[in-house]
């Protein structure tokens, strides 16, 4: 089955690089979006548009109704979610199917056996796949909680089985500090979730935040090397490179090895990623979860292998087999990518919509800026703060910064406040050049640092 | 002359602090500079939107899950 037409469920910068990719392949490409977006670049550039709601993701781009409803009206043979939305809704992927369509993305029971933190655990454990060692689901009381600690040893993470959102978590130090952590913890979690129930994992201080890009077919998979995203603030990565330059070539093939049986133990179909804590100290890496869609930080991995990641998973999905094998994956260079977003840095962070009045791109040799700006467009106040991606690539992690802060001195978004000030100081800080950090370092680093 | 006090950002304005909440503020009540009378959502971010003068409200301008524009009225105060 082939694909001719394409709807785009997403909005944005990566409803932008999807339209290239199926353009690239001759495909149609049919654009939905909300009452708010009928002036945006991904509206502009498709074939067709079909507005499928007011403002409110929950009434829009959410809607799993108006979208496929939307599919129908335009005669769209497949349906491409990008990242966010309803990319990793399990019941969005059936329905698709369901109405003779083709999901971009790994099949619904995929989705929902990955997206469920304790099934993704037991599925790497059966591929022999390390986890964070801890509990085998539940504790039920706190001798028991006390047995394991002793046994993977303090400091320990105790978590909401329920959970999500940071509640319901604490960290024990040592047994003394364990009772009263895994009392606040249930009493927080069963506040917040209506559930007591928690559960007990290693607690690894600073570790780095690594993961693994792979693709598969539904039967081979490979991998497309890793990612290192350990600079993030509240959670949201800031700066993500690839590849982790502080893993050994021996630790590298390991832990992408150990990302490809994973994908093929769950015959792991299109493009998803595998998250890892890395410890530096022992040299481990831990899977956390994965990722069933493409991720906003695809592109450094294209730069650093040339593999058009959502072009193969667009032929994936149209019933090709993996065109790579393993060994046709190479790793070239070092490529870097910074999120511009519309936040004032000076005032913790304050989102900044509005009018870009004039925009001034970087360009030149291994530089890209993935975006859904252009000079004119108001920014809405509705959606994230994602602006665009400045990626840049080079034959060196040291040269690849140089060409960071070259190319961010040559982006000028007029009319918003952007990131893009913090990142050029970034740019310079010794840590950063040296890579040496974690993933609580920058939120640190803001607390401590005060402005030039 | 009552005071308006003016949205400091677009987005979308809220006067409660969660669906299943009660209202910051109502109709009537007494405020002192400071006091929280509501949120904006914008660009996924809460920001708290303060009384800038004390008195009572008169009215609310802009009503619960509204979008509004920076600069739009959301209430008057006496």
């Amino acid at each position: 089955m082939t694909i001719s037409r394409l709807l785009i469920a997403n909005r944005g910068e990566i409803a932008v690089r999807i339209q290239r990719a199926a353009r690239e392949l001759g495909i149609k490409t049919i654009q939905v979006h909300s009452a708010a977006d009928a002036n945006s670049l991904a509206v502009h550039m498709a074939d067709e548009a079909i507005n499928i709601g007011p403002f409110q993701a929950a009434k829009s781009y959410l809607n799993i109704e108006a979208v496929l409803a939307a599919a129908r009206a335009t005669g769209a043979d497949a349906i491409h979610p990008g990242y966010g939305f309803l990319s990793e809704n399990p019941v969005f992927a059936d329905a698709v199917e369901a109405a003779g369509l083709i999901f971009v993305g790994p099949k619904g029971e995929t989705i929902r056996t990955m997206g469920d933190k304790a099934a993704a655990r037991g599925a790497a454990q059966r591929a022999g796949v390390p986890v964070v060692p801890g509990s085998e689901g539940r504790v039920a009381d706190l001798d028991e909680a006390l047995n394991l600690a002793e046994k993977i040893g303090f400091p320990v993470m105790i978590k909401a089985s329920a959970g999500g959102g940071g509640r319901g978590i604490r960290i024990a130090e040592n047994v003394e500090a364990l009772g009263p952590a895994f009392d606040q913890a249930a009493a927080e979690a069963k506040a917040a979730f209506g559930d007591p129930g928690l559960y007990l994992e290693k607690f690894i201080g600073n570790a780095r935040h690594i993961e693994v890009q792979i693709l598969g077919d539904g039967v081979n998979a490979i991998h497309c090397f890793e990612r290192e995203c350990s600079l993030q603030r509240r959670r949201q990565k800031v700066w993500e490179e690839a590849p982790a330059a502080v893993l050994s070539l021996e630790v590298r093939e390991a832990l992408c090895a150990s990302a490809v049986a994973l994908a093929r133990s769950v015959r792991y179909r299109g493009a998803g990623t595998l998250e890892y804590l890395y410890d530096e100290e022992s040299r481990s890496f831990y899977f956390i979860e994965m990722n069933t869609r493409i991720q906003v930080e695809h592109p450094v991995t294209e730069m650093i292998t040339g593999i058009d990641l959502v072009r193969e998973m667009i032929r994936i999905a149209g019933g090709e087999p993996l065109r790579y094998q393993q060994s046709d994956v190479r790793l070239s260079g070092h490529a870097i990518e910074v999120r511009i977003n519309a936040e004032d840095g000076s005032r913790d962070f304050l989102p900044s919509p509005g009018k870009v009045t004039a925009l001034q791109v970087p360009g030149g040799m291994g530089t890209r800026f993935d975006t859904l700006l252009y000079a004119g467009y108001a920014v809405s106040p509705f959606y994230d703060s994602l602006l665009g991606k400045l990626i840049v690539w080079d034959t060196s992690r040291e040269m690849a910064l140089r060409r960071l802060g070259r190319a961010l001195g040559e982006l000028k978004i007029d009319g918003v406040t952007t990131t893009t000030p913090l990142l050029q100081r970034l740019v310079e800080v010794p840590e950063i050049r040296a890579g040496v950090f974690h993933t609580r370092w920058l939120e640190l680093w803001l607390v401590t640092t005060t402005e030039p | 002359m009552p005071k308006e006090l003016l949205a400091p950002l677009p987005g979308v304005f809220y006067r409660k602090p969660a669906p299943d909440k009660p209202a910051y503020k109502s109709e009537g009540d007494i405020v002192a500079v400071g006091d929280v009378v509501g949120l904006i959502e914008v660009m996924k971010s809460f920001i708290e939107v303060h009384a800038e003068a004390s008195g009572k409200i008169l009215r609310f301008i802009a009503g619960d899950e509204e979008p509004i524009m920076a600069g739009q009225s959301l209430l008057e105060i006496e």
